[in-house]
This record gives C-alpha cells, sequence and structure tokens, in this order.
C-alpha cells in the first residue's frame, strides 16, 4: 500500500467531513489589447477574447472536480482594471462595459467576473473619474460582476479625495440595491495595498504588471483547521500553531495540484496560489469558530486579535512551502455575514466594529461584509475607510473595506444578502460626525518606511 | 488513472465481497488492498486503476455511492494525485 490507511482517512475525512474546497479558480486574463476609441469596438474585443480564453475554463474545472473528486466551488475571470481599457473611449458612463462582462460571463457559466476597478492611490486620471462615477449603476445592472478601488498604498499613502468618493459612492450603491438590502456593496471593495494577483472576489482583478492570462488558485479550509484544532485541546500554543502549520501544508498541496492541472489544460501559465481561510455561512466552515476552539467562550473578546494572528501566520508559513507561488491574501478571512461563528458572535454583543477594525490589523483583509445602519452619513464610511487604510498603509499590508449600509434598517436589525454572502446583523457605528476631517480631501502622505530603494 | 477507494462503516459479513464483485463487472482492477477497523470503525482501502481516463466516472462514483447505501457505509473514490499531493513531499 503506497499509503497508510490513517493518511487515507486524514485526507477523505477533510473531503467528506470538514468540507474542505478549493474556493475559485480564477482565469486572470489581460484585457490591455482591447482598448479603442470606440466604446462598441472596444467591448466586442472583450466579448471575443474572453470567450476565446475563457471558454473552456467552467468545463475544465468540471472535468477536474469529476476526476480529483475535490470541489471546486467558483470558477471565476479576473480583468484588467476596466478603467484602464475604457480610458481610451469617450464615453462618460461605463456601465455598458459592466454589462459585457456581466452577459460574456453568464454565456460562458462563470460565476464572478472581477476587475471593474480603478487604481487610484496616487491620483485620478479621467478614466479612474467615470469608473467611479459608473460603480452605483454597473453593480445594480449586474449580477456577477465585481468592482474594486485601490484609494492607498505604503508607496503612494492615502488619496483622501478617492476615500470621500468612496464613501458615497458606497452610499449610493446600497441606495440603487435598497430593495435587495443594498447588496450592490456587497460587490464592491475600497483596498489599501491590493494584491494585482488576488483571485478572491470582490477584489479581485488582473494587475496591469500580470501576463497575458494565466490560473490562480483560492484554496480555503476553516473546517480541517478547526479539526485540526479539536485533536489538540488544550496544548500549548506551540503544538497548536505546529498542527495549524501541518495542515495548512496539506491543503495547499491539494491546491497546488488542482492549479497546476487547471492551469496546463488551459494551456495557460500557473499564477499564484492563494491560501485563505475563507468561511462560508454554512456550520462547520467558520472561522470565527476556530477563535473559539483555541479557547475564547466568543470571537471578540479579548484574546481574538493575538489568537487571529497566530493563526494568519502559520496558515501563510504551512502554505510558503507547499507552492511555489503563494499570493494575494493568503491568512484568513473574516467577513461577518458569510461567517456563521462571527453573526453569532455580533449577535451576542460580544464582537464590535472597533474589534474588527482591530483585527484587521493581524488578518488578510479587512473589514468585510459588515451591515452598517442605512443612514450613517457618508462621510463616516469615508472615514472607516480612512482608518482601515491606515492601518494598511503603516503596516505594508493589504487592507480592504466591504461595508453595506443597508437602506432602511437600524443597528440591531437583519440584512439578508442570500448564498454565499449570507446574513448579518447591522452594527452600530460612532454616531460623532467625522464630515469636517473627510471634507479635507487632499492625500496623506506615505509613512517614512516607504522609502526602501 | 489509478484512484484510492475507501469504505468506512460498522463491520458486517460481505462488504469486501459485494465491492470487489462491483469493480470486477466494470473491469476496474484492484492493484492493492487493504483492511483495518480504525477508530471502532472498519475502514477498506482499495488502490484500483480505471482503464479509460476519466470515462463514465460520474456514473461509478454514483453508483459506489447507491452501493454503500446498500451496505450501511460511506464509499469514496478519489484520484492517487490528491493523496500523493497531501502525503508525499
Amino acid at each position: 500500500m503506497l499509503f497508510t490507511p490513517l493518511e487515507i482517512k486524514e485526507t477523505v475525512d477533510m473531503f467528506l467531513r470538514y468540507k474542505l474546497d478549493i474556493r475559485a479558480i480564477t482565469l486572470g486574463i489581460s484585457l490591455l489589447d482591447c482598448a479603442s476609441s470606440s466604446g462598441d469596438e472596444a467591448r466586442k474585443k472583450i466579448r471575443e477574447k474572453l470567450r476565446r480564453i475563457a471558454g473552456p475554463l467552467v468545463r475544465i474545472g468540471r472535468d477536474i472536480e469529476t476526476e480529483y473528486g475535490i470541489p471546486i466551488i467558483n470558477k471565476r475571470i479576473a480583468v484588467t482594471p476596466i478603467a484602464l481599457i475604457a480610458a481610451a473611449c469617450s464615453e462618460e458612463d461605463y456601465t455598458p462595459f459592466a454589462q459585457v462582462l456581466d452577459e460574456t460571463a453568464v454565456e460562458l457559466g462563470i460565476d464572478f467576473v472581477g476587475g471593474f476597478s480603478a487604481l487610484v492611490q496616487k491620483g485620478f486620471t479621467s478614466g479612474d473619474k467615470r469608473l467611479i462615477s459608473s460603480i452605483p449603476r454597473a453593480l445594480a445592472a449586474t449580477e456577477r460582476v465585481c468592482s474594486s478601488v485601490n484609494v492607498a498604498s505604503t508607496k503612494s499613502g492615502i488619496n483622501m479625495d478617492a476615500v470621500k468618493l468612496m464613501g458615497e459612492t458606497i452610499k449610493e450603491t446600497a441606495e440603487i440595491t435598497k430593495d435587495r438590502d443594498g447588496i450592490g456593496c456587497a460587490k464592491l471593495v475600497v483596498f489599501c495595498n491590493a494584491p494585482e494577483d488576488n483571485p478572491f472576489m470582490a477584489g479581485a482583478f488582473h494587475g496591469p504588471g500580470e501576463g497575458e492570462s494565466c490560473l490562480n488558485v483560492g484554496v480555503s479550509g476553516p473546517g480541517v483547521i478547526k479539526a485540526a484544532l479539536e485533536a489538540h485541546k488544550g496544548a500549548s500554543f506551540d503544538e497548536l500553531a505546529d498542527a495549524i502549520k501541518k495542515t495548512a501544508f496539506k491543503i495547499t498541496r491539494m491546491g497546488q495540484l488542482v492549479g497546476m492541472e487547471a492551469a496546463k489544460r488551459l494551456g495557460v501559465p500557473f499564477g499564484i496560489l492563494d491560501l485563505s481561510l475563507a468561511p462560508t455561512p454554512a456550520v462547520g466552515d467558520s472561522v470565527g469558530r476556530i477563535l473559539e476552539e483555541m479557547g475564547l467562550a466568543a470571537a471578540g473578546t479579548h484574546g481574538t486579535t493575538a489568537a487571529l494572528a497566530m493563526l494568519t501566520d502559520m496558515v501563510k508559513k504551512g502554505g510558503v512551502m507547499a507552492s511555489t507561488h503563494v499570493g494575494g491574501f493568503s491568512g484568513a478571512f473574516i467577513p461577518v455575514s458569510e461567517d456563521e461563528g462571527m453573526v453569532a458572535s455580533v449577535r451576542s454583543g460580544a464582537m464590535s466594529l472597533d474589534k474588527l477594525e482591530a483585527m484587521t490589523s493581524v488578518c488578510s483583509v479587512g473589514l468585510d461584509m459588515i451591515a452598517l445602519p442605512g443612514d450613517t452619513p457618508a462621510s463616516t464610511i469615508s472615514a472607516i475607510i480612512a482608518d482601515e487604510m491606515a492601518i494598511g498603509m503603516v503596516n505594508q499590508k493589504t487592507t480592504a473595506v466591504r461595508v453595506i449600509p443597508v437602506p432602511g434598517k437600524k443597528a440591531g436589525d437583519w440584512a439578508e444578502f442570500g448564498g454565499l454572502l449570507g446574513g448579518a446583523p447591522i452594527m452600530p457605528v460612532n454616531t460623532n460626525s467625522s464630515e469636517a476631517f473627510i471634507a479635507r480631501g487632499g492625500r496623506i502622505p506615505a509613512p517614512i518606511h516607504s522609502f526602501r530603494n | 488513472m489509478n484512484a484510492i477507494i475507501t469504505v468506512v462503516g460498522n463491520d458486517k459479513v460481505g462488504i469486501i465481497a459485494k465491492v470487489s464483485a462491483f469493480l470486477a463487472e466494470r473491469s476496474i482492477n484492484i492493484e492493492d488492498i487493504s483492511q483495518t477497523i480504525l477508530s471502532g470503525n472498519f475502514v477498506m482501502m482499495m488502490m484500483v486503476k480505471l482503464a479509460e481516463e476519466n470515462s463514465n466516472l460520474e456514473t461509478i462514483k454514483a453508483e459506489l455511492v447507491e452501493l454503500g447505501k446498500a451496505l450501511n457505509v460511506s464509499i469514496s473514490l478519489m484520484h492517487e494525485g490528491v493523496f500523493s499531493a497531501m502525503h508525499r513531499i
């Protein structure tokens, strides 16, 4: 026998009992050669290129699922930030670009398309401005398109004009999709230090530094990590850390296998593997519950930040040896609505917005899928963004904000987004105004440690 | 392709015979087999060779699940590559 019974049982259990899966295979496609002075021409080129390169993606994904017995939850596309492509045409409203991405995704059976995006950490081009002003309509008019805007980086500082604009954009997006609890905002992320190779939605895009196309993989397995911890009740952190690391290694190897196979069959290079513990609303698939397994009565209580810091680091350390190119975010996602354990913590009052912000200084992303009262002013949302961007800028890490001010609802009410997005109780915000702070505009300079050249 | 079949559940007469017969009927060769009792469960593992890459794999899997139901055990079939990736550096 090539494998021991214990090894075989461990692997089979990971899939059957602990819901290990490939969260997404994401085909990054450059659209730089699709720019045209005619919007219609550009969209025609985009449609043709997506059909040509991504046409077989879903079929190949299904083949691999069947053959290897590994579930692949989403098949996705990430494209060059549309602000760069659409800038060549004179159209004011970029919604038709989002629509062509959406239509092609439906046609090809792709779950999500990321890249209705702009990178404005240092300043706006006219294309960037037009893209951002189109976001609310574009997200309301499409189902599968996701949008992201990078407004800050350690190298450039924080573009506070963009922060102000994004607060207003989030409010408008919520308003325009108010019949569905502001679901448009669930497809919109504001970034600091956005990685250009991130396969996770809603922030995925194919960075301008990337090649023609490549296949990225996002692996997830909160259930598997939790099971590993359950086997170490009362053990010291040294032992716990080692257990997480070993499990992360095994999970990553599986992702590497699927990623290499998918890339080979598609005839594109393998990009990166993003090993992130990303929860789903299902019981047994929660990052919050992993933190509790470490000995906390509820995620959000004192000790949570330390627990999350260790978890994130060990996931990275285990993953790095298992894959040649680890990228994206890699670490742990802590969205609220998508995580049954986090929702329970918010409900019981164990988890506050302030604690979530503290946790984002050590997790892999940021304030994610948090429902806010509908009457939260745009300037308050901008201030939440500014805080989060500052954490990312100073600590040279990626941070992001994906919050949903749910129209017509107040703190304590329930917001429902459905499917993988889940639902969440609305969290109260600090009601003291940040209006004058946000109204200043301009740019917060890059920190001193950005000078490394 | 090589695949690993696992059968886990309560021990009873005829499990090995029924699973082996199922595979033989479909010309799936058993290359290696081991059976043990792990954490109180009957655990059988088989390394099998499937003739044609990917051909009617979905049907075979579904039939194995059905057979498992009839025998009151859970049967899974997975590509050998998954185990190699995870446990062999």
